[in-house]
């Protein structure tokens, strides 16, 4: 094999022996500290074969819990989509006062821990809410929860894209006279699909995985509001890990499927230029 | 006009969502003035779990630093098979719920039949229900956020000085701190200010691994959840307030870090 040194940013082709023994010390950290653990937790649901991924995924409350989790990250990264390429939008296009200040609020979910969310949204539609809208312990809080923890992702995956889009196309679009809307739909919003579906299936894996913000705000009422991660920690504190490691096993397929689904949209959006 | 719809929606959208609720918890605990926030600080059980969760997060922040700069060196620079699978599996901490995480390290740490907590008890070493499991967890849920910082700098950075600095002799050791380092140095600031404001704020994890024992391995988080269930909200509000300025003024930090970084690479 050849090293051909090229310029620019072109990789290396080949590992010197330093970088060498630099990727095995990094693959080994890695292993240890994250795939190891993860494999264990399949293995364990394994271990209890057909009959345990039937039993645990059987029981009724799991199954419910299961289904609220999927179908509110779903309902969540559909209203993401939607207003987060509209903030997005605002964000790039029509600096106004006070625009710069929105920027840190979009943030502001990332940064906060999960259960400083929770009780930020307690503070407010809870039950010493100012506004007397009390919506602890129902679905809602639980939409609520998964809206406000991931309100930035379709926002920053969407806004490079927008800053970097050329704006010839659109200003040709509008001298021929299309209309603002019509220009959006057939210009802008082609080239956004990628990253807005990108930042969607983030959104949508983040809700799947969330606890911390549920803890207080939805009470964790079985069959009605109690989430996968709650219904997880419950088996984990019974002593129950294989049927926990089922449910896992369950979040962490999910969780790979959208890694997978992101990868590859982003080769797509590569490729496109 | 449909712009004055348009930025009405998107303000009115993030106040009712973000900075009315936010706020209201700043309210809620300074309303009384300063006195009951001095004493929800002083609190021993409180300072014992700030000290633990500023503990774990600096052991979070340098591990990942270190690894997160090796990583993206190695993604960024070097060819080799497997790269595509690492380049993907390092985002898995992110979307995996931290429920999930700390089952992971219950089930190789535990003591009884655990893949590294049998050897390691062996030895002497207790992993989970002590510090050595938070940091662990709190380590595995922050990994990816300095690589994914430090990829795009290295990637814009290119290898021209690099290789001028080897063509004149230079060792790669040498290269790697004189030219490489300096360069990267905002996106590793940046990368190591989000891992520790995530670090600060685990919880989910932490409370699986820790046994939630108060006064020993219970951390800020942890404290707060316990103070709002024993109806002790007035603490609880003052406690989430203090994490939740913590976390604004480090968003605050990296958004200007941000504006610095983009006017100089401009």
């Amino acid at each position: 094999m050849t090293a051909v040194s090229t310029r620019g940013v072109t990789p290396r082709t080949t590992l010197t022996r330093g970088a060498g023994l630099g990727l095995g010390a990094v693959v080994l950290w890695f292993s240890v500290l994250v795939l190891l653990p993860l494999a264990a937790v399949v293995a364990v649901a394994v271990n209890g074969g057909w009959q345990g991924f039937a039993n645990t995924l059987g029981n009724p409350q799991t199954r419910a819990a299961i289904e609220l989790t999927v179908l509110t990250s779903l309902g969540v990264a559909v209203l993401n989509v939607v207003m987060g390429t509209l903030i997005a939008w605002v964000l790039v296009r029509e600096r106004f006062p006070g625009s710069r200040l929105l920027e840190v609020v979009i943030d502001v979910p990332f940064a906060l821990p999960t259960i400083v969310a929770g009780l930020v949204l307690l503070a407010l539609y809870g039950p010493s809410s100012p506004l007397e809208i009390n919506v602890a312990n129902t679905r809602t809080a639980v939409f609520l929860a998964f809206a406000f923890v991931t309100l930035p992702f379709v926002v920053r995956s969407v806004q490079p894209v927008l800053e970097q889009l050329d704006r010839e196309a659109e200003q040709a679009a509008h001298s021929l006279g299309a209309s603002a809307g019509t220009t959006f739909r057939r210009i802008v919003l082609p080239a956004l699909i990628p990253a807005i579906a990108a930042g969607g299936a983030l959104s949508f894996a983040r809700g799947v995985s969330e606890y911390g913000s549920l803890v207080l705000l939805s009470g964790n009422l079985a069959l009605r509001t109690e989430v996968t991660s709650v219904r997880m920690l419950t088996y984990v504190e019974n002593g129950n890990l294989a049927a926990a490691s089922v449910v896992a096993t369950v979040l962490l397929a999910v969780a790979l499927l959208v890694l997978v689904a992101i990868d590859v949209l982003q080769r797509w959006l590569v490729r496109r230029g | 006009m449909a712009k004055t719809a348009r930025r009405l929606l998107v303000v009115l959208y993030l106040l009712a969502l973000v900075v009315v609720p936010v706020g209201l918890v700043f309210w809620n605990a300074l309303k009384d003035g300063l006195e009951p926030v001095v004493e929800a600080l002083t609190d021993p059980v409180v300072v014992h779990a700030l000290q633990l969760t500023l503990l774990a997060a600096v052991w979070s922040v340098v591990l990942n630093a270190i690894f997160g700069v090796a990583v993206a060196v190695l993604l960024v620079r070097y060819e080799f098979p497997g790269k595509r699978a690492l380049n993907a599996l390092i985002d898995l901490p992110l979307s995996v719920s931290p429920v999930v995480v700390g089952l992971s390290l219950v089930i190789v740490y535990n003591v009884r039949d655990g893949w590294f907590g049998e050897p390691l008890a062996a030895a002497g070493i207790q992993v989970l229900f002590s510090t050595p499991g938070i940091v662990l967890a709190t380590t595995f849920i922050s990994m990816p956020l300095v690589v994914r910082e430090v990829v795009p700098v290295l990637q814009e950075q290119g290898t021209d000085q690099e290789q001028a600095a080897q063509s004149l002799g230079a060792s790669g050791w040498t290269t790697f701190w004189r030219i490489t380092l300096p360069g990267i140095r905002w996106g590793v600031i940046y990368g190591v200010v989000l891992c520790f404001a995530r670090s600060i704020g685990e919880f989910g994890a932490v409370k699986v691994v820790s046994g939630n024992l108060t006064g020993r391995t219970q951390t800020a988080t942890l404290v707060v959840e316990q103070l709002y269930q024993n109806f002790n909200q007035a603490q609880a509000f003052t406690i989430a307030a203090v994490l939740a300025g913590a976390a604004i003024i480090i968003i605050s930090v990296v958004a200007t870090l941000r504006v610095r970084v983009e006017r100089r690479g401009a």
